[in-house]
C-alpha cells in the first residue's frame, strides 16, 4: 500500500457520460504531481474524486481511491468529514467565491483548525500561519471581510486554510489562473516555498504548462479524459513521446522565441465531445503518426523509461526516432505583400472615468471619484506591422483600443490613421473611416450576437461597410469564412453550436469583412485553449501577410504578445512604462516594471528559474495615481524620493526606438540588469 | 483573398451539440416536457378555447334567467346549476372566462408594449429621459397594484375599459424595469459595440441587436403579469369597482353569491374554482416558459 | 454605511413625494368635479362655485398641492366628503387597526414562510419539498376573498370558533379583539405564506451552489454547521427584501380581507371613500398606505444593509 494518495482505474461519469476513463496516478508524500490539460481533459473531476468532492451529479463508477492505504470510496460520511478536516485540503481556482462573504476571513481561517468551534481556536497559530503565507498584519486580516482584500490576498488567506490543517494531501486547482502575472509569480513562489516538500502529498492541476514546469517533480498529461502520459518533469519537457504532449509544447509561445522564430506548430482538429470515444486512441484524428490501428484500439499507459510512462502504440518508433510525432510545421508564405501599409498613430490619449452619476448622488452634490484609466499615452501602430500592448489588469489597455476605435471617447488626445485624424465620437466617424479601422474583441460568449446565424453576422458588415452587391453576398461570406479556414456550411450554424476556437474565427472574419487596414485586437486569444490559440496566431500571421493590415494586439500574456508582435508596448498604470523593438523589449535595459514582468512570466522549461523575486504589494487604485512615477510604490529599485515626487522622463535609446520612462539613467539600468537577457541564443 | 495556409487546415465541421429548438412551436413543444408546465399550458389552452367558443357550447345566455329554474344544484339540464336568479352557472362561468381573459390579457398586454417600448427606448438612450421615466415608475411602485387600481377606479368610476387602463398603468413600471435590467446588461456586451463599429444606427442596435435578448425575460415576465392581472380583476370585481353587475365577472360572481351561499354553494364554487384554476394553469406555464427560454438559450 | 442609508432614505423621500403628487393629480386632474359630487346633479352653477371656493378648487392645482401636503404633514387631512368629519382622527383610528391585523399576520406569516422555504430549499427534489411547493402552488392561486369566505363558513358558521365579522368597535383592547382577528389574520397570512415561501426556497437554493460552501465541507465542517453558519446567513439576506415587497402585497390583501370581515381598517376605509366619492378621504388613506410602505422597506433596507458586511463597510 502506498502511503500517499493513489488513484487505479478511476471512471468518472456526469450522468451518462464517461468524462474521465480509467485515469491512475499515484503521489508520494513530500512530492508535487502536475496534472495538466485543455479544458475537457477531465483534470479537475480527477482532483476532485481523489477528495471525494466530486459537484451533484458526479459519480465515481470504477476504480480505487486510496490515501495512505485507507480506501476513500468505502468511507461513511463520518469518515469521510475526518478525511477532510485532517488528512486533505483543496485550494480552488476562484478564491472569491469560495470564501463566505459575511463571515470575517479570521473566523474562517480557524474553521480549518476547529471546524466546530472556530472561535476558540489559537489565534497565535492562525496569525504565524497568515504571517507565513505573505500577509503582514495578521490581526488585521483576521477582522477583514474577503471583499476587502486583493486577489492576491485572498488567495493567499485559502492557501494560509489549506497549511493549517497540515494535510497529507493538497489538492490545488488552478490557484493562480486568474491573477495576474506579478501576483501569480507571487503565490508559485510562495507554493515553492511553504507547500513543496515537507511529508504533504501536492496534486497541483493547471493547464499552464510553464506554470506546473516551474513547480512539480512529475507531470500527468490528460487528454479528453484519459491519462496520455506521465514522467519526471525533466523527462517530460526535453523527452515527451506521446504526440499530444508534444503537440502542447509546440503550441505553447515560449518568451525566449519571439516573432521571427519557429512558427507555432497548432494541433489540427478538435476535442472529441465526452462520451463520443469509439475504442481507438482517444488522440488518433489529430494524431501525425497515426497508423489504422489506433483507431481500433485504445493503448493502455506502459513504460518507456524509469518513471515513464507513455499511452500511444507509436511510443517505440517515436523514441527509436523513426517517426516523428510533431505537427507539421505551418508553410509560412514569403515576404510581406503590403497593399496598406496605414499606421495608427495616438498623441496624448487620456480618459477618465466617472461611475454612472445618478440624481440622487447629484442633488446631494457628490462628486463621483475619478477613474484615471489613461494618462496621456503616445503610441504608434507601425504600417503593415505589429504593435503588442502588455499590462495587468487595470493598466488601461483595453480602454486605450476602445478610445482610439471611439467606443470610448477620450478626454483629450488624438488618434491619426496615417495622416488623416479621427474623430473622438464613433457616431462622427464616417462609414469609411469605420471599415478602414476595426476590432477583434476578447475571445469570449459574447463576441457574437448568440441568436444570429454566422452567415447573417457576416453578410451585415460585408454589405454596409465593403458595399459588396446583395447577389454577391453569400460568395464573399463563403470567401470570407475560407480566409479565417472554416468551411461555407458554417454560415448557417449560429454561435452556440461552435467551440471557442470556431467562434474567435468568426470574429476574426467579421472584423476583416471590411478589409481594414489597421486592426486593433483586444485579448482575442486569451480565452482559447494552447493549442486552439496557436492556430489562431498563425491565422492571425496570415492574414497580416496577406492582407497588409496592421494590428494592435493587447494582451497579459508576455509570451504571446512577443510572440506576434513587432514592437511592444507596456501600459502601467495608464501611462507607457517601455516601448519599442519586440527584442530590445526582451534585452536590459529594462523598465523596472517590465523586468519584473519577465521575471514573473512561467516558462514551459523546467530550468528556467525566476531570475528575481516577486513583486511585492499591489497595483494602486486608478482612483488615486501616486503623483510621482505610478511604479514608484511596488518598484525595487527605487532611488528614493525623487521617485515618489517626480515624474519620471522618457529615456530614449541612441537609434530612437526604444524609450524607458525611468528616473534611473539606461545605462546603469543595463548594467544591473545584465543577467537577464531572454533574447534567443543565435 | 483565401489565406494561404486555409486550405490545408480547414477545421472539420459538426459540431455535435444538440441543436437548439427554434420558434414558437418549439418552445411550446418543450412546454410539454414535464407535467407541471404540461398541466398548466393545457389549463390555458382549455380556458382559452372556452373564451374563444364561449356562445357556442353555452345552452343559456350569461345573464337569462329562467325564473322555474332558480337556486338549482348541478344536473344535466345545469352542469354547473343555477343561481338564485335563476341564471345558469356554467354559462355565466364560460362568458365571464371571455370577460377576464379579454381584460386581464388586454391589460397585460398593454403594460408590455408600454413598458417594453420606454424601458427599451430610455435605458438604450440613457440620461435624463431615464431618470426622470424611471423616477415616475419608482412613484407608481410605491403603490401597491390594487391600491393604485382602487384609487384610479375610485376616481374616474367604474367600467370595462378604466379596469383595462388601470392594469396597464400598475404594471408597466415593473415590465420596464425587467427589459431595463435586460437592456443594460446587454448593452454592453461586445457584439454590440461590434455593430456600433459597423456603423449601425442606434434605431437598428436597439431592435435587432437588443431586443431579441429581452425576448425570453419579457416572456416570462408577461406571463406571470397576467397571472396578476387575473388576480387583480377578480379582486376588483368582488370589491365592486370593477366590472359591474350583470355581467358574469368571476369576482363579481363569488361577492353575490356570498350572502346565499348556505343557498346555492355551487354558485360560489364555480366561479372560485375558475380563478384558482386559471391562475395555477397560467403560473405553471410561466414556470415552463421560463425553464424553456433558458435551456434553449 | 451611512452614505448607503442616506441614500436609500433620500431615495425614498423623493419617491414618496413623487407618489403624493401622483395621488393628487389622479384625484384632481382626473375627470370629476368634487363640488358636483358634494352637491349632486341638481345643483345650480352658484351653488357650484361657492362650495368651489370653500374647498379651494378655485385656486392653481400647484398651490392646493401644496397646502394639500402641508396640512397632510401636519397631520391636518381636512373633512371627509361624506361625514363631514376630520380625516385625521379617523385615519389614525384605522391605521392603528390595520396596523394591529397586519402585525399579527407578519409574525405568523413571516417566520413560518422563511421555514418552509429552507425545509424545501434543503431538503429540495424529496417530499417535504413537494409538498411545501405543491400546496404553496394551490395557496397561489387562491384570491384571498375566496380563502376568507371558505374559512368563515368552516370555522365561525359551522364550528363556531370565532367570530365571522370582525368589526370590532373603536378602542377595544388588544387581547379582546384577538379573537375577531384570527380569521383574517389567517386569510392575509396564507397568501403571503405561499409567496415568501417560494422565494425564500429559490433564493437558498442559489446559495446552496455557492463554491464557499465546499470549502467549508472539505474543512470538515460538519454540513449541519455549514448550513447554519454559512448557507442560512447569506441566503436570508434576499429574504428580507422578499418581506419588504411582500409587504406590498400584504397592503393589497388587507384591502380585500377587511372587506370580507368587515373589518374596520384603512382598507375598508378605501372602499368606503370610493362608494362615496370621497376625495380627500381616498386621498388620504392611500398617501397613508404609501408612507407605510415605503417605510417598510426602509426599514428592509437598514437591516440589510446592517447584515451585510459589503454594504456595512463600504
Amino acid at each position: 500500500m502506498s502511503a500517499g494518495l493513489s488513484l487505479r482505474d478511476v471512471t468518472v461519469a456526469y450522468g451518462d457520460v464517461d468524462v474521465l476513463h480509467a485515469a491512475s496516478l499515484d503521489v508520494a508524500p513530500g512530492e508535487t504531481v502536475g496534472l495538466v490539460g485543455e479544458s475537457g481533459s477531465g483534470k479537475s473531476t480527477l482532483a476532485l474524486a481523489a477528495l471525494r468532492a466530486l459537484p451533484p451529479g458526479g459519480v465515481v463508477r470504477r476504480g480505487r481511491i486510496t490515501l495512505g492505504g485507507d480506501d476513500l470510496r468505502a468511507m461513511d460520511a463520518a469518515s469521510l468529514r475526518a478525511l477532510w478536516r485532517h488528512r486533505v485540503r483543496f485550494v480552488p481556482q476562484d478564491p472569491l467565491p469560495s470564501m463566505n462573504p459575511a463571515l470575517p476571513v479570521g473566523v474562517q481561517v480557524a474553521e480549518a483548525l476547529d471546524p466546530l468551534q472556530p472561535r476558540r481556536a489559537d489565534v497565535r497559530e492562525i496569525d504565524a500561519m497568515l504571517d507565513a503565507v505573505g500577509l503582514p498584519d495578521p490581526e488585521r486580516v483576521r477582522r477583514r471581510y474577503p471583499f476587502e482584500l486583493s486577489g492576491g490576498q485572498q488567495q493567499r488567506v485559502l492557501i494560509a486554510m489549506a497549511l493549517l490543517g497540515r494535510p497529507d494531501l493538497l489538492v490545488m486547482d488552478e490557484p493562480t489562473t486568474n491573477l495576474d502575472v506579478t501576483t501569480e509569480a507571487a503565490i508559485l513562489e510562495l507554493v515553492r516555498e511553504r507547500v513543496r516538500g515537507g511529508t504533504t502529498a501536492v496534486l497541483y492541476v493547471s493547464h499552464s504548462l510553464g506554470v506546473v514546469a516551474a513547480l512539480c517533480d512529475r507531470v500527468e498529461v490528460l487528454y479528453a479524459g484519459y491519462g496520455v502520459e506521465r514522467a519526471p518533469v525533466d523527462d517530460l519537457y526535453h523527452r515527451p513521446v506521446h504526440p499530444y504532449t508534444v503537440g502542447l509544447l509546440d503550441a505553447v509561445p515560449d518568451l525566449a522565441r519571439g516573432k521571427g522564430h519557429a512558427p507555432l506548430r497548432p494541433i489540427p482538429g478538435r476535442l472529441p465531445d465526452p462520451g463520443e470515444t469509439d475504442g481507438g486512441c482517444v488522440f488518433a484524428p489529430r494524431c501525425p503518426v497515426a497508423e489504422p490501428t489506433c483507431r481500433t484500439t485504445s493503448p493502455p499507459l506502459a513504460a518507456v523509461a524509469p518513471g515513464h510512462d507513455v499511452a500511444c502504440l507509436r511510443a517505440d518508433a517515436i523514441r527509436a526516432g523513426d517517426v516523428s510525432p510533431r505537427q507539421p510545421a505551418p508553410d509560412v508564405p514569403d515576404g510581406p505583400t503590403s497593399p496598406h501599409g496605414t499606421s495608427l498613430h495616438a498623441e496624448g490619449l487620456t480618459a477618465t472615468f466617472a461611475a454612472r452619476a445618478r440624481l440622487v448622488d447629484r442633488l446631494r452634490g457628490r462628486a463621483r471619484p475619478r477613474l484615471q484609466a489613461l494618462r496621456g499615452v503616445n503610441l504608434h501602430v507601425p504600417a503593415g506591422r505589429t504593435l503588442g500592448l502588455v499590462g495587468e489588469s487595470g493598466s488601461g489597455k483595453s480602454t486605450f483600443a476602445r478610445a482610439a476605435v471611439g467606443l470610448e471617447t477620450p478626454d483629450a488626445g488624438t488618434v491619426t490613421l496615417d495622416r488623416t485624424p479621427l474623430p473622438a465620437r464613433l457616431r462622427d466617424r464616417p462609414r469609411d473611416l469605420l471599415a478602414r479601422l476595426q476590432m477583434v474583441f476578447q475571445s469570449s460568449d459574447e463576441a457574437l450576437h448568440p441568436l444570429r446565424t454566422v452567415g447573417a453576422t457576416l453578410r451585415r458588415p460585408l454589405r454596409r461597410l465593403a458595399g459588396v452587391p446583395p447577389a454577391d453576398l453569400d460568395a464573399a461570406v463563403a470567401d470570407l469564412l475560407a480566409s479565417v479556414a472554416l468551411t461555407p456550411d458554417y454560415a448557417e450554424r449560429t454561435p452556440p453550436e461552435l467551440s471557442g476556437g470556431e467562434r474567435q474565427r468568426v470574429a476574426i472574419a467579421r472584423a476583416f469583412a471590411s478589409d481594414p487596414e489597421v486592426l486593433l485586437l483586444d485579448e482575442s486569444v486569451s480565452g482559447l485553449d494552447v493549442s486552439v490559440q496557436a492556430s489562431v496566431l498563425n491565422l492571425l500571421d496570415d492574414l497580416q501577410r496577406a492582407r497588409g493590415a496592421s494590428y494592435l494586439f493587447i494582451g497579459h500574456d508576455l509570451a504571446v504578445v512577443a510572440h506576434l508582435a513587432d514592437e511592444v508596448a507596456v501600459l502601467y498604470l495608464g501611462a507607457v512604462a517601455e516601448a519599442g523593438p519586440t527584442d530590445a523589449l526582451l534585452a536590459p535595459p529594462f523598465h523596472p516594471y517590465t523586468e519584473a514582468l519577465l521575471a514573473s512570466v512561467p516558462r514551459p522549461d523546467p530550468d528556467a528559474t525566476p531570475a528575481r523575486p516577486p513583486l511585492e504589494g499591489d497595483l494602486p487604485s486608478p482612483q488615486d495615481v501616486p503623483a510621482g512615477c505610478p511604479f514608484a510604490t511596488r518598484c525595487p529599485r527605487v532611488l528614493g524620493p525623487v521617485c515618489h515626487d517626480e515624474r519620471p522622463p522618457e529615456r530614449w535609446s541612441d537609434d530612437g526606438l526604444h524609450r524607458i520612462r525611468c528616473h534611473i539613467p539606461r545605462a546603469d539600468l543595463a548594467a544591473e540588469q545584465a543577467d537577464l537577457d531572454l533574447r534567443e541564443a543565435p | 483573398m483565401t489565406s494561404p495556409r486555409a486550405a490545408g487546415a480547414t477545421f472539420v465541421g459538426g459540431g455535435a451539440r444538440s441543436p437548439r429548438r427554434r420558434g414558437a412551436l418549439g418552445v411550446l413543444r418543450s412546454l410539454y416536457d414535464r407535467p407541471a408546465s404540461a398541466i398548466g399550458t393545457s389549463g390555458v389552452l382549455v380556458f382559452l378555447a372556452l373564451a374563444a367558443v364561449g356562445p357556442l357550447v353555452t345552452p343559456y345566455g350569461p345573464t337569462e334567467q329562467v325564473l322555474l329554474d332558480r337556486a338549482q344544484a348541478p344536473s344535466a339540464a345545469h352542469w354547473f346549476g343555477t343561481d338564485r336568479l335563476g341564471r345558469d352557472v356554467f354559462s355565466r362561468v364560460v362568458a365571464g372566462a371571455r370577460d377576464i381573459l379579454l381584460l386581464a390579457g388586454g391589460g397585460t398586454a398593454l403594460a408590455v408594449l408600454l413598458g417594453t417600448a420606454t424601458g427599451l427606448w430610455t435605458s438604450a438612450r440613457g440620461g435624463w429621459i431615464e431618470e426622470v421615466t424611471f423616477r415616475l415608475y419608482d412613484a407608481l411602485l410605491a403603490l401597491p397594484a390594487l391600491l393604485l387600481a382602487l384609487l384610479l377606479l375610485g376616481t374616474v368610476g367604474p367600467s370595462r375599459s378604466s379596469v383595462l387602463l388601470v392594469i396597464a398603468v400598475a404594471y408597466t413600471p415593473i415590465v420596464a424595469r425587467v427589459v431595463r435590467s435586460v437592456v443594460l446588461s446587454v448593452k454592453a456586451r461586445e457584439w454590440v459595440a461590434a455593430a456600433r463599429l459597423q456603423g449601425e444606427s442606434p434605431r437598428w442596435i436597439l431592435l435587432r441587436e437588443i431586443l431579441p435578448s429581452v425576448l425570453p425575460a419579457l416572456a416570462v415576465e408577461s406571463a406571470l403579469r397576467f397571472s396578476y392581472a387575473i388576480f387583480l380583476v377578480a379582486s376588483l370585481g368582488f370589491l365592486g369597482v370593477g366590472v359591474q353587475p350583470p355581467s358574469p365577472d368571476w369576482g363579481l360572481m363569488v361577492a353575490e353569491a356570498r350572502d346565499y351561499v348556505y343557498l346555492t354553494p355551487w354558485s360560489l364554487a364555480f366561479p372560485a374554482a375558475a380563478i384558482s384554476g386559471l391562475v395555477v394553469s397560467v403560473n405553471l406555464a410561466a414556470d415552463g416558459l421560463g425553464r424553456a427560454l433558458r435551456s434553449g438559450a | 454605511m451611512i452614505a448607503f442609508l442616506l441614500r436609500r432614505t433620500a431615495f425614498l423621500a423623493l419617491t414618496v413625494l413623487l407618489a403624493s403628487m401622483l395621488v393628487f393629480a389622479v384625484t384632481n386632474l382626473l375627470p370629476g368635479d368634487p363640488a358636483r359630487i358634494l352637491l349632486g346633479r341638481e345643483a345650480g352653477p352658484a351653488a357650484l362655485a361657492e362650495v368651489r371656493a370653500e374647498l379651494g378648487l378655485d385656486r392653481p392645482v400647484p398651490v392646493r398641492y401644496a397646502t394639500w401636503l402641508a396640512g397632510a404633514v401636519r397631520g391636518d387631512w381636512g373633512d371627509s366628503f361624506a361625514t363631514g368629519d376630520p380625516i385625521g382622527g379617523l385615519l389614525a383610528e384605522r391605521l392603528g387597526n390595520s396596523l394591529r391585523l397586519a402585525g399579527v399576520t407578519l409574525v405568523f406569516a413571516v417566520p413560518l414562510a422563511v421555514l418552509l422555504g429552507v425545509v424545501a430549499a434543503v431538503q429540495a427534489g424529496r417530499w417535504p419539498d413537494a409538498v411545501v411547493s405543491l400546496s404553496s402552488l394551490a395557496v397561489v392561486g387562491l384570491p384571498e376573498f375566496v380563502t376568507g369566505i371558505v374559512l368563515i363558513q368552516v370555522f365561525a358558521f359551522g364550528l363556531g370558533w370565532f367570530p365571522a365579522n370582525a368589526s370590532i368597535p373603536p378602542g377595544t383592547p388588544f387581547l379582546e379583539a384577538l379573537p375577531s382577528l384570527v380569521l383574517p389574520a389567517a386569510t392575509a397570512t396564507l397568501v403571503m405564506l405561499a409567496y415568501v415561501a417560494r422565494l425564500t426556497r429559490a433564493s437558498v437554493l442559489e446559495e446552496l451552489r455557492r463554491p464557499y460552501l465546499r470549502t467549508a465541507l472539505l474543512k470538515g465542517v460538519p454540513r449541519r454547521t455549514v448550513l447554519r453558519r454559512h448557507a442560512l446567513r447569506n441566503a436570508l439576506l434576499p429574504t428580507i427584501t422578499v418581506v419588504a415587497i411582500s409587504v406590498g402585497w400584504l397592503i393589497s390583501g388587507l384591502i380585500v380581507v377587511e372587506n370580507v370581515f368587515n373589518y374596520p381598517g384603512l382598507g375598508r376605509l378605501l372602499t368606503f371613500a370610493i362608494d362615496r366619492r370621497d376625495l380627500p378621504l381616498l386621498q388620504a388613506v392611500t398617501l397613508v398606505a404609501v408612507v407605510v410602505f415605503a417605510l417598510a422597506n426602509l426599514v428592509a433596507d437598514v437591516l440589510y444593509a446592517w447584515l451585510d458586511p459589503r454594504i456595512r463597510l463600504a
